[in-house]
């Protein structure tokens, strides 16, 4: 057993001078709570407003205001517990993180200390081919900070608290990851988990997803090595970068016979590197202690259960459903369950028809033709009807393969009823055997040389089948060619 | 018109409505009055005359087509921690220089909205941080009282208690028919014992705190000071309301205060602490103590003796808590959004100019000493270990509560002390919460009532602790306290000036 779990490790390893090293990757993942107003106060969560256009007295800490909680972004971090397997905590306690800042107006952040809302977790990832469970430690509810802009004045910074507020989550997860890859695939899905629950929409581009990522690297079987927290990376693949790099710089000082700082540093896309941000000698004290402002937040069983009632469907749950339900392979029903859009539009495709078709037709063509122009599958021009009508006609053996290639490039670029099309252009596939016998006679006739050859060579016979769906302008049934060809070949 | 300023809020909503006076003359006198006594006595920072003037002139109207709100025209003072709709609000700190808010607090709106006239804001402790007013931007306050001795008025000046001191002096010199206040450890009912004026904490989260200057949140609660034990029931009933805006509100419903007090105090069972004969304790206290229990037992009440065993350790967990949640609570205070900025070199160093020329010398130390209770590796020893202490404080009085149904104790050890006195020493400025901050660390309702002059002639006050929410039996046996004692004014009133000296001997012919 420890053999192969070293070999199935071994992969992940990192080589230096003095031998492979292990690194070991922990992540804290801001996710925004999907919610119309904030965490404490009325104001409207959307994004984009022009500066300071959604702040309440609250998030500007005004004297004498006090937080009261939206009901909304609690409900929304339980069904994120819920979603990540999660221990429901049914008495949390909000606290105060003190610390002095612009854009804190409060001069506080109320977070979740030591009683967060979601305790122990667990996701499951795929890397690889291989299965493997990433464990939560926990889930808080916190505010955001407004945003601190440096570049409109010359000797001024401006503030904008338009975000001074918003709910985020932060999901905490155990030091189980061994590479970049790993860690990669683990926040792809959290965030599919998020979107599928509608919790977050976990745009990164927004700034609506971001992580700090812990790295540490130790030779394999030690104990564990000093951390580096790298905060706010925004984006899945400088996620991967930051490791990367980290890793490297870490090893690369131990091995020259340094030893590392704990501290938090930043990641710099531009120049590939991390860069110190504060020592833990500088590190804040943040004197946390509970909000006296606001109550422990006291949850019941029914309210938990009511909320577990009306989760969607996850990602786990919809892929073990679509390979036994549509006998989709491991990868295609991975990709298909993605995105929550993706998924469905999968299955509405699907239903009624055949499973792996349908995620032939879904994956190879849509997805590619969507990522070539840019589009999401909620922009796509064509419907889940129109492709189920084409994979319909396929099935039904009214068009080939190659005819339905073309039919999809109509529809997706002129619209219309796929059928109507194939009836009104003439593109219906060509089945009368008496028509595709007389186009094999003309083709063998013509071609005595090549008979010759694939009677030696019977693969050869992809030849005559090209040529004879060429002379029928590619509407000639190719089993029954198949078929008609190899009995006058004799082969 | 100094007859008017000498009327309870009973007598002057009866002369209201009997249209004996209108508002807009009631207010006048009050205006006038402020006008002549505010530069001796220094009880409002800020005047509000033309609001005062056309909120009276509503309640004229109202009056007179008999469509009068339970407070209308009735003009009230307001501490400068409540925050005023467009009207400059301090907490009289400099940091908040003149800072005018765009919203007014729930007590406040409760208030106006009942018909009450705002005359001003009234001076208080910095933040509330005090118990002699002395640590005011705007000064101390003077109290109305001075000692006599031998037989002699004599000119100094006294404290009017703190850090409702403005509330209580305003009232006891008939600047106002009644004030608001805020009480986190003693705040009200200290200050209505050294002014001969009867305050009420009630119950944590019966006033919204909702738009008041926080000093230290889980133990600030609003109350009214008052000259008699019934305007301060007619006063809590309108000031208490369930808010959805403060979390700590209760949904509880607001009793009758007034149509309580005829209920008398027969069969009421008052528990009397050991704990609370401290040592070095006057004798004039523990006389004004066994008055105390005499006149309820007179009244009817039974009279026991309770322990309330930790009492000793809530003054010092009370200087744990309140100063942690203020460290905390004044942080916004940056001098970024609003108040005063005093800029430096740099971001840290625009703080540290802001905070320093913003906050007082008390406040820069509770700051001081509440970041360091919070800090990493002191939290377990102090904050934690003084949220202990408070739930056992809770538990004794959960205890008391089984066999008796309101607590008395005297509402300060000592009677009002001089300017200065107590300044140099804040560990002796402390003790005077000293029977006042249990009640805020149970979040318990108290009320202070004036039972007794000094042997320097000035006011003393008994404190009666309640059950939650029981503010109804505290104004009962408060009731029955005054109706025993008797109500303690100003007969000197020395702040008048030469005019008003005849007022003050009618006052004085009256009372007798």
């Amino acid at each position: 057993m420890q053999e192969t779990a070293k070999a199935s490790k071994s992969k992940n390893l990192i080589e230096g001078a003095t031998g492979s090293w292990e690194v070991i990757v922990g992540l804290e993942v801001h996710a925004q709570v999907a919610s119309q107003s904030k965490l404490f106060s009325g104001a409207s969560t959307a994004f984009g407003a022009d500066p300071n256009s959604h702040v309440s007295l609250v998030d500007a800490a005004m004297p004498g205001m006090l937080p009261v909680i939206n009901s909304e972004c609690i409900a929304q971090a339980v069904r994120t517990g819920l979603g990540l397997n999660a221990k429901i905590n049914l008495r949390s306690v909000f606290d105060r993180k003190n610390y002095f800042y612009p854009d804190l107006p409060q001069g506080y952040q109320i977070s979740q200390y030591q009683q967060p809302i979601v305790g122990e977790g667990e996701v499951e990832i795929d890397v690889d081919g291989e299965t493997m469970t990433v464990g939560i430690e926990r889930l808080h509810l916190e505010q955001d900070a407004g945003k601190s802009v440096h570049d409109q004045h010359p000797d001024y910074s401006y503030v904008d608290l338009n975000r001074s507020g918003v709910a985020l989550m932060e999901i905490v997860s155990k030091p189980d990851m061994r590479s970049s890859k790993q860690a990669q695939a683990y926040v792809s899905k959290l965030r599919t988990i998020l979107r599928y629950l509608g919790t977050s929409d976990a745009d990164m581009e927004k700034g609506n997803l971001r992580a700090d990522v812990n790295v540490s690297v130790r030779k394999p079987g030690d104990k564990l090595g000093t951390r580096c927290e790298i905060k706010n990376v925004n984006s899945i693949r400088f996620i991967g970068q930051a490791i990367e790099v980290e890793a490297r710089r870490q090893i690369d000082i131990i091995e020259a016979g340094g030893a590392i700082d704990q501290e938090t540093r930043l990641f710099d896309p531009g120049k590939g590197e991390t860069r110190s941000m504060r020592s833990k000698e500088e590190a804040h004290d943040y004197r946390y202690f509970p909000d006296p402002d606001l109550l422990p937040l006291e949850l019941s069983m029914e309210y938990v259960g009511e909320l577990e009632k009306d989760l969607p469907e996850l990602p786990d749950a919809k892929k073990q459903r679509f390979m036994q339900e549509f006998g989709l392979s491991d990868y295609d029903a991975n990709v298909l369950v993605a995105e929550r859009e993706s998924a469905d539009y999968f299955e509405a495709v699907a239903q009624g028809r055949d499973g792996k078709l349908a995620a032939n037709w879904v994956i190879n063509e849509l997805f590619g033709r969507l990522n070539k122009e840019g589009k999401s599958i909620e922009a796509s021009p064509m419907s889940a009807q129109q492709l189920g009508a084409i994979v319909d006609l396929i099935a039904s053996s009214t068009i080939s393969g190659k005819i339905a290639k073309d039919l999809f490039e109509i529809v997706w670029t002129e619209g219309g009823d796929p059928a109507e099309i194939v009836e009104k252009r003439g593109m219906k596939q060509v089945t009368d055997t008496g028509a595709i016998e007389k186009a094999v006679d003309e083709i063998i006739a013509a071609n005595p040389d090549k008979v010759e050859q694939v009677k030696a060579k019977p693969s050869m016979l992809g030849w005559f089948v090209g040529q004879v769906m060429k002379a029928s302008g590619g509407k000639a049934n190719p089993q029954a060619v198949n078929d008609i060809l190899k009995t006058k070949l004799g082969i | 018109m100094t007859e008017l300023t000498k009327l309870t809020i009973a007598e002057a909503r009866e002369k209201l409505r009997a249209k004996e006076v209108s508002a807009t003359e009631l207010t006048k006198a009050f205006i006038d009055a402020i006008e002549t006594a505010n530069p001796s006595i220094n009880a409002y920072v800020l005047q509000t005359p033309e609001l005062a003037l056309s909120q009276a002139k509503e309640s004229d109207k109202r009056l007179k087509a008999g469509d009068a709100r339970p407070l209308e025209g009735l003009p009230l003072g307001n501490k400068d921690l409540f925050c005023t709709k467009d009207v400059r609000t301090t907490a009289c700190s400099k940091i908040l220089d003149d800072f005018k808010p765009t919203y007014e607090s729930t007590v406040g709106s409760n208030l106006w909205n009942a018909g009450a006239v705002m005359l001003g804001k009234l001076n208080c402790d910095e933040f509330a941080m005090g118990s002699s007013n002395e640590t005011s931007a705007f000064g101390p306050v003077v109290s109305p009282w001075r000692r006599k001795k031998d037989g002699k008025t004599t000119t100094d000046k006294l404290v009017p208690g703190g850090s409702s001191g403005g509330s209580s002096a305003a009232v006891s010199a008939n600047l106002c028919l009644a004030a608001t206040a805020t009480d986190t450890g003693g705040s009200i009912r200290q200050p209505a014992a050294l002014t001969g004026t009867v305050g009420i904490k009630p119950t944590y989260g019966r006033c919204s705190r909702w738009g008041i200057v926080a000093f230290a949140s889980s133990l600030d609660q609003a109350g009214p000071i008052a000259k008699t034990v019934r305007d301060a029931a007619i006063m809590l009933r309108a000031m208490a309301s369930h808010d959805p805006k403060d979390s700590t509100s209760v949904a509880a419903p607001v009793p009758d205060y007034e149509m309580a007090l005829a209920q008398g105090v027969k069969g009421l069972r008052v528990g009397v602490p050991k704990e609370y004969r401290v040592e070095g304790m006057s004798k004039e206290i523990e006389k004004l103590w066994q008055d105390g229990i005499a006149w309820l037992k007179a009244a009817g009440a039974t009279i026991h003796d309770i322990s309330l065993p930790h009492t000793k350790y809530a003054l010092p967990a009370y200087y744990i808590v309140a100063p942690a949640e203020a460290s905390s609570n004044l942080a916004r205070y940056d001098g970024v959004r609003y108040g005063l900025r005093v800029p430096g070199k740099d971001l840290i160093d625009t703080y540290e100019n802001t905070r320093a020329a913003g906050f007082g010398k008390e406040v820069r130390r509770r700051i001081l000493i509440g970041t360091y209770v919070l800090s990493a590796g002191y939290y377990d020893a102090y904050y934690l270990k003084a949220q202990k202490v408070r739930t056992l404080i809770k538990r004794d009085f959960d205890d008391a509560w089984k066999s008796v149904d309101v607590v008395l104790t005297p509402t300060t050890p000592s009677p009002a002390f001089g300017f200065g006195e107590k300044t140099g020493d804040p560990i002796a400025m402390y003790l005077e919460d000293i029977f006042t901050v249990t009640v805020n660390m149970a979040g318990l309702p108290g009320i202070s009532v004036p039972a007794g002059l000094s042997s320097e002639g000035t006011p003393l006050g008994l404190q009666l602790i309640g059950k939650p929410f029981d503010e109804a039996t505290l104004f009962r046996a408060a009731q029955a306290i005054e109706d025993a004692a008797g109500r303690f004014v100003v007969e000197d009133r020395w702040w008048a000036g030469t005019t008003a000296k005849t007022g003050a001997k009618k006052a004085g012919s009256k009372s007798k």
